[in-house]
């Protein structure tokens, strides 16, 4: 079965994540641009990290014939520094016209603060200026809720279209008031802090799986990239068919990045003979 | 060893995890009685389940012992 997967952090893994991957059917991964785990201090560290998924980690990719997309941001937990929030937004436009860049992200919140929803407003803004994608993160665990809520108040008083943002990392509780809103939700699968592969499986067969992208977990912290594998197994599992997860875990991305031109993968049928 | 805190500290997001998925079992269970619209014939599992989350929910367990009472109890399912 082919796969994409919508959110991986490649430059925090080894090649032999690509080597597995590639075994396992994923055809496609796509990078937004993540907290490194310390705050950044300069512009320039961002150009070049940006500079790194852009040019350098699809070619890391192509060796295991994986295709290898990005995003580019300044995440929430360094949105606190403004003035370095503000000279990167000077200098992403550049790398949006990178033949593998897909849009602005993962923008969002972490703590819901004033600095985090101005730099929000200010990467959606951007995004739209420049007709790209978003990707918006919700914050983890006691705070997911409260700042799931503040991400749609903001989005709401701006002029967005809801058909070209993603909104990551949505669980039971926040689920409904994301596709609600019209939006795509992404659920997030993470051996401990997030969604489970077993839960996803509930949230698909509770909830229309139209707007829905299913990640696994693949950063520099306790995760896992086959989480992803995982929910496909449990989902065929409980009798569901292959064309019905090839829907959800291919031409679900293929559907919502496919906005991009830039993607050129397409949806696909299987075929019985 | 861990202090009290460090035990919590350490634990805390994985318990949250299987707590969850207790949770989401229970869910996935009554979303099923209500699709198919009845329930299982025998429902001993489930009743073995809340058993063992009333156990769980005592407060006080002096011999520090929920790990030995749980497996006695699940014992009793098949």
């Amino acid at each position: 079965m082919q796969i994409i997967q919508p959110h991986y952090h490649a430059i925090a893994r080894t090649a032999q994540d690509y080597e597995r991957m590639s075994m396992s059917g994923v055809v496609a991964v796509c990078e937004p641009a993540f907290w490194a785990g310390f705050d950044r201090r300069h512009p320039e560290t961002f150009i070049d990290y940006f500079a790194q998924i852009s040019e350098f980690e699809p070619t890391r990719a192509a060796e295991f014939g994986i295709r290898h997309f990005c995003w580019v941001a300044v995440n929430p937990k360094e949105a606190e520094n403004v003035e370095l929030t503000n000279e990167v937004l000077k200098q992403m436009p550049e790398f949006l016209d990178k033949p593998n860049c897909l849009g602005v992200g993962e923008t969002g919140l972490h703590k819901s603060t004033a600095n985090e929803i101005a730099a929000l407003e200010a990467h959606v803004e951007l995004a739209m200026k420049h007709d790209q994608l978003v990707l918006i993160h919700t914050p983890h665990l006691s705070d997911k809720a409260h700042g799931t809520k503040t991400v749609l108040e903001v989005l709401s008083g701006m002029n967005v279209n809801p058909d070209k943002i993603w909104i990551d990392h949505v669980e039971e509780e926040t689920i409904e008031w994301v596709l609600g809103a019209g939006y795509w939700a992404g659920m997030t699968l993470y051996p401990v802090t997030k969604c489970s592969p077993r839960r996803a499986v509930d949230i698909l067969e509770k909830y229309s799986t139209e707007r829905l992208l299913v990640n696994s977990s693949a950063d520099w912290g306790p995760s896992d990239p086959f989480t992803l594998q995982e929910c496909i197994v449990e989902y065929r599992r409980r009798g569901h068919q292959v064309q019905e997860a090839v829907e959800i875990f291919h031409n679900n991305p293929c559907r919502f990045l496919g906005q991009n031109p830039k993607w050129d993968i397409k949806p696909i049928r299987i075929t019985e003979e | 060893m861990l202090s009290p805190k460090q035990t919590l500290d350490t634990y805390f997001l994985e318990a949250r995890r299987d707590l969850l998925e207790v949770a989401a079992l229970l869910d996935r269970y009554d979303e099923s009685v209500s699709r198919e619209g009845h329930k299982a014939e025998d429902e001993s599992k489930l009743e073995s389940l809340r058993e063992a989350m009333q156990l769980l929910a005592k407060p006080d367990h002096s011999k520090a012992d929920r790990a030995k009472q749980l497996l006695a109890h699940f014992a009793k399912i098949d």
